[in-house]
């Protein structure tokens, strides 16, 4: 095939174009590099230096307005190896830090081992040195010039106006690797929430991280910001949060569990709010701030009362005799008693098998069967309940599951904190597997009618309970946040869940756990011109003696407050949880205890039940 | 029969094109030694320590050596015959490659084997090359013969084009745009080379002049419509040959600005948008009246020209606005000056121009830079391993990479036009092209006259793949350009 001649041309075209590209770009290179100053000055100070400025944290304040968690300024010594002098004065640093010669160089090994520092370069910022504290930092400020390459990174930490509610506070942590590969926010040696609100709710508190560009000189010492800072970043603050803890609540709570294993839970009924969540014991969370940390965190894990551990929202116990009022109003609604309908009790439940019960009139309706907490009433009710003519255990043991998880049970509540756990009911599919196919009637599970066998629930889910009965009928999801500065909480921290049972059923468990106070066991509860409404539990469990568990609210109309208490290992629900609760409630109510409720105050502050739970303290 | 073999070796390297050679192991020595200086930290290891970066690309150099070598004891022929079906696999592999390759930043074009990476996107270059060199070499065909010659064209182009954007690795597939360089050199009207100049700057200036207003319309805008008006009267006076419309049009248009610079500087509004519009259309209906030449077909080209300008320019909001996602409006913004982001986007080529900047006439030595070694310049030893040599080598040393690289590209045009087949002619403005859309878009973007698009520099960027797919693209032509004595049977 012949040339196409007058296309060949085309070569110049092409040749020409890229001619003229490699012309303007030397153009341009010649202007950067010989006949432009901006750029060779900017250069000739080396690099910029981008200093993070970190926002402060949001602060934490009790429903009252306390202020609970505040920040506190901390420093981080840091420098950048390559711009370190061929040598330093090692024994001056020693000096203006206030340490050793080993430990500067135990810290300096620790900074360069790839191990313990993975991100180490020598261009970049390093951290040698936390937690100096305000004084070292004034002294090696003054006499920081003569340390060319190091500077002074200054951190917020938190401070604690409190020594309680640790559980529902949490603390903060630097990040993990984890951390940082989950969220782009994050960088090498930032803090983050852990445990409590702070973990919850650490998008709000964290702000967001502004920039500081400054320029360094071929020493490394900062010559001022790039371009007088327009470029810099202003950080923002963290949000505040209000709690809806009343912390001096919290305060007596806690004094009160002192010695005892367990958790007080108290809400407001009206609003979903929590109280004061206890759990005992517990540890004070300045525990968990500054260069302490490490070491505290390691013992507080490696106690065996377990104090991380929150048993107010994570604990699973059987709620015992606090679990009768659900089964009062199941067998309101589903018609398997009427308010007047009455069982025998022949000190127990004997029918084929036999559920002690103690002493006391026989046959009881509803009202008095709960003052009494008498076991053979929700015994007979369970029974008629789940052998119904016409259905087949499973369906109404199905149908017995839906009404406690409208109720709150078997699943997590929703509670803002971490780490809530959800308890346990059990479902027919549950009791086929462990029955292995056998046929199981009323008789086989009875004890769930009494909140003991295979039901677990958490103290916070029983103080669920008493708002929902306060409320006669609904709940709020509970909640520790109440406000988060300039904006708003969660719209499923404002909405009212309702269980499918009828208000006026509600209205008869109210009268009943009246009853218990005015003349049942929760006598201890009567607080004149309260009208206390109690209920208490004494849980058996395989483990030593019976926990001791009251859930009561108060006043019976109009309740402000609703209370669950649990101590492990205690004995009569009569003789830990229904003093302790009712103190709570005077306490909150009230503001002090009275005179004459002195002793019992007393008595339950210098109880101690640990003895009894069998763990050995160390 | 085995004489026959050793004339045919001895003739390869006798009819080799030295120049090149030379060019080439220049700059893949250059490349690694910039990369040495790139990743260069005081503490750490030789420039062959196989841990580091420059210590891998030597190794990739020398079987870039040993692949080259293989390649030119192939018979030429070789590429010629199995053009089509190397296409197939590689194109078969990319197809492989979307669904099996990890994650890495959002692209998936990396195919693992074992301890080696390959980005096979690269491998497409050299066979995409290779079957349209086929194509053209067809018995009888010319690309202007008909239509669908076009197409054919256009699918070998686009299938790659298409893989790549899946792999979403968008640099990649640019780079094929530049093959139309070579459809450009085998017939196809100048007019599409054209439209796209205009196209770019219409663009450019009606993207980056948002103020002031003139006639109630953004000044990049109105700048627009007088090219457009400036570039018909153009066409019209080179293009269709035709002195006296295009001096009608221009009076006209003269006469009607006139009017409306009186209106404005009385006070009347006049709307800018519908005073371009009416005169534009105007002109058109004039001229589509008054052609009268033998040479139809120019005025109708012309006319089109113009009204598709218009509308382009009306689109060009819409998908800058809309089309584009935002870190690409960014890129595009930042490329232009129109924000200043020295921290975000802006902040790589800020950094890389004050590192190109400091180098000064001379720069400041080997190993001796500072704002790369700090780590400042991000993607330093790959895509931007141009601000290594700017600031250590300076003006000098940057200038002469630069006219290396443009010694590389005509001296491959030059083995272009003394091919005897279209085969290899086609194959050598292939590897022209993508030398010329590498060097354009990465040197272009470090020195901050391009968007920042992650392409390497051919040679210097660290990395097999790229620097294979390029060896391999050069030593087929080498190869093919040796034969050129060889006769033909």
């Amino acid at each position: 095939m012949a040339k196409d001649y007058s296309l060949e041309k085309r070569k110049f075209v092409i040749g020409g174009f890229i001619t003229v590209v490699v012309i303007i770009f030397l153009i341009q290179l010649f202007n950067l590099q010989v006949s432009d100053a901006t750029y060779k000055e900017n250069a000739d100070s080396n690099a910029f230096f981008r200093k993070v400025l970190y926002p402060s944290r949001g602060v934490i304040y009790d429903r009252n307005g306390k202020l609970v968690v505040l920040n506190q300024p901390e420093y981080d010594v840091m420098l950048i190896p390559k711009d370190l002098g061929n040598e330093f004065d090692t024994i001056g640093l020693c000096n203006v830090l206030n340490i050793t010669k080993e430990e500067l160089l135990s810290k300096w090994a620790d900074m360069k081992n790839p191990r313990k520092n993975p991100g180490y370069s020598a261009y970049t910022p390093q951290k040698l040195m936390s937690h100096l504290s305000q004084e070292d930092y004034g002294r090696l400020q003054e006499k920081l010039y003569l340390f060319p390459g190091f500077y002074v990174q200054k951190r917020n930490v938190r401070e604690y106006a409190t020594h309680s509610a640790a559980n529902v506070l949490g603390n903060i942590r630097e990040v993990n690797a984890k951390d940082v590969e989950n969220d782009r926010y994050y960088r090498r040696g930032d803090y983050t929430g852990d445990l409590g609100v702070e973990k919850s709710y650490e998008p709000y508190l964290r702000g967001i991280k502004g920039e500081e560009i400054l320029m360094k000189d071929a020493l490394g010492r900062i010559k001022g910001k790039y371009e007088d800072g327009i470029h810099d970043v202003i950080p923002v603050a963290g949000r505040d949060l209000t709690l809806s803890i009343d912390i001096d609540l919290q305060e007596y709570g806690e004094k009160l569990m002192q010695g005892k294993i367990g958790a007080i839970v108290a809400i407001e009924p009206q609003t979903g709010e929590i109280l004061c969540m206890v759990s005992a014991p517990t540890y004070d969370p300045s525990l968990l701030v500054g260069s302490g940390r490490g070491k505290n965190y390691a013992s507080l894990v490696s106690n065996r009362l377990k104090p991380l551990y929150d048993r107010a929202l994570q604990g699973m116990y059987p709620p015992g005799s606090t679990f009768k009022p659900t089964q009062g109003l199941i067998f309101l609604q589903e018609g398997t008693i009427t308010p007047s309908t009455a069982y025998p009790c022949y000190h127990g439940y004997v029918n084929g098998i036999r559920v002690g019960c103690h002493a006391h009139g026989s046959p009881l309706p509803l009202k008095p069967a709960i003052a009494t907490s008498c076991n053979a009433y929700f015994c007979w009710g369970l029974k008629n309940f789940i052998d119904k003519k016409g259905s087949t255990p499973s369906a109404q043991l199905e149908k017995w599951k839906n009404y406690m998880v409208e109720m709150g049970y078997g699943y997590r509540l929703g509670v803002d904190l971490p780490s809530e756990s959800r308890g346990f009911i059990p479902n027919p599919d549950y009791y086929s597997n462990s029955f292995r196919g056998s046929n199981w009637r009323a008789n086989s599970i009875i004890s769930i009618s009494i909140g003991q066998g295979e039901v677990l629930a958490t103290p916070l889910q029983i103080s669920n309970l008493a708002a929902t009965i306060a409320n006669r009928g609904w709940f709020i999801t509970p909640h520790v946040v109440k406000e988060i500065s300039d904006t708003v909480i969660d719209s499923k921290y404002r909405e009212k869940r309702k269980p499918s049972i009828k208000k006026e059923y509600y209205e008869q468990i109210a009268e009943g756990m009246r009853m218990a106070v005015l003349g049942g066991t929760c006598r201890l509860a009567n607080l004149p011109g309260l009208d206390v409404c109690g209920k208490t539990g004494t849980a058996q469990n395989p483990r030593g003696k019976d926990h001791s568990v009251f859930m009561g609210f108060a006043p019976m109309n109009n309740p402000k407050i609703a209370v669950a208490v649990y101590v492990e290992n205690a004995g009569f629900g009569a003789t830990y949880g229904v003093p302790i609760g009712s103190l709570i409630i005077e306490k909150y109510l009230k503001g002090s205890i009275a005179p004459e409720r002195k002793y019992l105050e007393e008595r339950m502050l210098n109880a101690n039940t640990i003895i009894s739970s069998g763990v050995k303290e160390h | 029969m085995e004489s026959k073999n050793i004339d045919a070796n001895t003739s390869v390297f006798r009819w080799l094109d030295w120049p090149t050679i030379i060019i080439y192991l220049i700059l893949v020595v250059a490349g690694a030694i910039s990369i040495y200086a790139a990743s260069y930290d005081f503490d750490r290891a030789s420039m062959f320590d196989f841990n580091e970066f420059s210590g891998k690309q030597f190794l990739w150099i020398g079987l870039s050596i040993i692949i080259g070598c293989a390649i030119l004891l192939f018979d030429y022929r070789i590429y010629e015959t199995y053009a089509y079906p190397v296409y197939i696999v590689v194109l078969l592999i990319m197809v492989v490659t979307i669904f099996v390759a990890p994650d890495i930043k959002g692209s998936r074009s990396w195919l693992v084997l074992g301890p080696v990476s390959l980005q096979p996107a690269e491998f497409g270059k050299f066979a995409t090359a290779l079957a349209l060199a086929k194509l053209f070499n067809s018995y009888n065909f010319t690309l202007n013969q008909k239509i669908s010659n076009y197409f054919r064209a256009l699918i070998i182009i686009f299938i790659p084009v298409t893989l790549i954007l899946l792999q979403h690795e968008t640099g990649s597939a640019l780079v094929y745009i530049s093959l139309f360089f070579v459809l450009y050199r085998e017939g196809m009207s100048g007019l599409v080379l054209f439209s796209a100049v205009c196209a770019i700057t219409y663009f450019v200036v009606a993207v980056k002049f948002v103020e002031p207003l003139l006639l109630g319309i953004p000044i990049g805008e109105f700048t627009v419509f007088c090219m457009i008006i400036a570039v018909f009267c153009c066409m019209l006076l080179f293009y269709c040959k035709d002195a006296i419309i295009s001096r009608n049009v221009l009076i006209g248009f003269t006469g009607s600005g006139l009017i409306v610079t009186a209106l404005t500087l009385s006070g009347i509004n006049v709307p800018g948008t519908w005073y371009f519009i009416g005169i534009i259309v105007a002109a058109l209906i004039y001229v589509s009246i008054a052609m009268y030449r033998h040479q139809i077909e120019r005025y109708v080209v012309t006319i089109i020209f113009a009204a598709a300008s218009v509308m382009f320019l009306f689109s060009v909001n819409y998908v800058f606005g809309h089309v584009l996602e935002p870190h690409q409006q960014m890129r595009i913004k930042v490329a232009l000056g129109i924000v200043d982001d020295p921290r975000g986007v802006g902040y790589n080529v800020n950094q890389s121009k004050i590192a190109i900047g400091s180098g000064g006439m001379t720069g400041k030595g080997f190993l001796n830079g500072t704002q790369t070694k700090l780590k400042y310049v991000p993607e330093q030893h790959t895509d931007f391993i141009f601000c290594t040599i700017g600031e250590e080598e300076g003006f000098a040393g940057s200038s002469a990479v630069l006219i290396a690289f443009l010694a590389l590209i005509l001296r491959v045009i030059h083995i272009a036009e003394r091919q005897r087949t279209p085969f290899g002619r086609v194959y050598a403005y292939c590897v022209v092209s993508y030398l010329i859309f590498h060097i354009f878009i990465n040197i272009g973007m470090v020195i901050g006259l391009c968007p920042v698009i992650g392409i390497p520099l051919p040679f210097f960027s660290y990395g097999g793949s790229a620097l294979w797919s390029f060896t391999i693209l050069l030593f087929i032509l080498l190869r093919i350009d040796a034969s050129r004595k060889e006769r033909r049977d």
